[in-house]
């Protein structure tokens, strides 16, 4: 079987670049490389990381000036033809200020940057970024962020329902959802969601921190194996 | 020139930050204080621009880059 081709965008500010290079290179063996933010060629990628980090130091708004980066016009292009793009954390903030995701995300509850390992429900197993899932299953997946409490209009949150976008709420490890496993005050206790085509995944949780039993949980690969089993067998979802 | 741009949340967004300063102020004994809602000051100074270009431009760098329209607000003024 040929390799897949990631790509890991580099913002000045990213730190969870290697991470993510290592556990897709090292774990998956797949052909990964890095995106300078500045070049405009996403070099033939399969799927598109955005990681974790403080792009530009999170100046203005977290997300907010890496969305004029150069290569963000080709990312745009790339998802709008049904591109995967993963965006992880600062990735996840950099797609709301893109316009590639709805809604926008505050400072957290608590006013506290947020360090610890999560329960997560998943919500939507009709994606790339799920299909691998066991049934009824909740991970177990860290966060490390400040601003992490996702907001959306009434209108946008009843929209989002409708087309099934929540992929990933804050849960108890029961994986029932409640207002004390919503750490970070997030609407709906929303921790990821697609876009409406599905190819679009924005996450405050870090996978690629969770995809190796030494570091504590391999609970992140179920998103990883999502996608490389979409990939190679170019799966379709309603 | 210079002109002052204001962002804030909007009124339908909660502001942890602003409720955090009031409940300080309040056990200062400040009690008087009912709400406190916190933003961000931009002063830029341009080049001397026609009131009509700046009623135009102001709005629509604050829109695009200085406030995200999905949770802020802004105001604007010139100053100088």
């Amino acid at each position: 079987m040929s390799k897949l081709r990631f790509g890991v965008v580099v913002f000045p500010g990213s730190n969870c670049d290697h991470d993510t290079f290592h556990v897709l290179r090292n774990v998956y063996g797949q052909d990964t490389f890095y995106l300078w933010h500045k070049d405009h060629d996403l070099n033939n990628a399969d799927c598109i990381i955005l990681p974790g980090g403080f792009s530009y130091g999170d100046y203005l708004r977290s997300g907010a000036i890496a969305k004029f980066s150069p290569l963000m016009k080709e990312l745009q292009e790339f998802a709008h033809g049904g591109g995967l793009v993963l965006g992880i954390c600062n990735g996840f903030q950099v797609l709301l200020e893109l316009g590639l995701l709805p809604g926008a995300m505050l400072r957290n509850k608590n006013l506290k940057f947020l360090c610890e390992h999560v329960h997560l429900k998943m919500e939507n197993d009709q994606t790339p970024f799920t299909n691998q899932w066991q049934e009824n299953r909740v991970l177990r997946i860290p966060i490390a962020h400040f601003d992490g409490n996702y907001y959306a209009s009434s209108d946008t949150i009843e929209e989002i329902k409708t087309n099934d976008q929540i992929v990933f709420r804050y849960a108890d490890r029961e994986g029932r959802i409640t207002e004390e496993a919503n750490v970070n005050g997030s609407v709906e206790n929303i921790a990821g969601l697609v876009n409406k085509q599905r190819n679009v995944l924005g996450m405050m949780p870090h996978p690629e921190r969770a995809s190796e039993s030494l570091l504590g949980s391999n609970d992140g690969q179920a998103i990883f194996k999502s996608i490389i089993h979409h990939l190679t067998h170019s799966l379709n979802y309603s | 020139m210079k002109i002052r741009v204001l962002v804030s949340y909007k009124d339908s967004v909660l502001d942890p930050q602003g409720q955090t300063v009031r409940n300080a102020l309040l056990t200062m004994d400040y009690d008087f204080v009912k709400n406190i809602r916190q933003g961000k000051v931009f002063e830029i100074e341009i080049e001397a621009l026609s009131d009509e270009r700046i009623k135009q431009v102001i709005p629509e760098l604050a829109d695009r880059v200085l406030a995200n329209p999905i949770i802020e607000k802004f105001t604007w003024e010139i100053i100088e």
